[in-house]
């Protein structure tokens, strides 16, 4: 027997600074279709209450290092959208 | 963790964690807190992270710069409120000469202003807050 191919994934979602106030939490759990790609957390998080305040293309990280938003997601992934950094 | 801290940074400390024998040149980088942005006078910052992944970028440019010169480098950013004359990051290279304790202090502080995820936010004199945007200024110039 084969497994169906799973039809949706979830991802765990952090927002920073600005972002995270702009829309009003620091994180998400959010369920989107599979297969998904950082863009497509992105355009859903900017369909929220808030969304508009995040830039179209916003820096991102999947699971700790930055990641375009053409890069797949995967079940389970930690993605970060990250204001303009400052550090230094 | 070991690049990413809440409390304040000890040079000496960050100096003698790469200082060795054959270790002649040592270059080091502080990054201070600065009591103006665009003009405006500055009373202190906040500075946050993400943590983890803060922690994972700067060992890839602490390893990066340690592949590419003969050197050894030694790098700590603080969070937290932070005064004015605060160190808020501090780089430290030794290598056997000079140039390449240069190049490679150079190197991690340029990646880290790039890569880190750190954010800043300025608490102004006239009562008002923002979070500081580095390339706000690019997209309007």
């Amino acid at each position: 027997m084969t497994a169906a191919a799973p039809s949706s994934l979830t991802v765990r979602v952090l927002l920073f600074g600005s972002y995270a106030e702009g829309l009003g939490f620091e994180t998400l759990e959010l369920m989107l279709p599979s297969p998904a790609t950082v863009a497509a957390v992105v355009d859903h998080l900017r369909s929220l209450p808030g969304g508009h305040q995040l830039p179209p293309k916003p820096l991102c990280a999947r699971n700790l290092a930055h990641a375009s938003p053409d890069e797949p997601v995967a079940d389970g992934d930690e993605i970060a959208i990250l204001p303009p950094l400052a550090g230094g | 963790m070991r690049f990413i801290t809440g409390d304040p940074i000890d040079h000496a400390a960050l100096l003698a964690s790469v200082q060795a024998p054959e270790r002649g040149g040592v270059a080091c980088f502080l990054g201070l807190v600065r009591d103006h942005h665009e003009g405006r006078p500055v009373l202190r910052l906040d500075y946050s992270a993400y943590g983890e992944m803060a922690e994972a970028e700067c060992g890839r440019i602490v390893a990066e710069a340690e592949a590419r010169w003969r050197v050894a480098v030694a790098l700590r950013h603080r969070v937290g409120s932070l005064a004015i004359g605060d160190t808020a990051v501090a780089v430290v290279a030794a290598s056997a000469h000079r140039e390449e304790a240069f190049a490679a202090s150079r190197y991690v502080i340029e990646e880290v202003k790039r890569r880190v995820p750190v954010w800043k936010r300025e608490f102004y004199a006239d009562g008002t807050v923002a979070w500081v945007d580095p390339t706000a200024k690019l997209q309007h110039a």
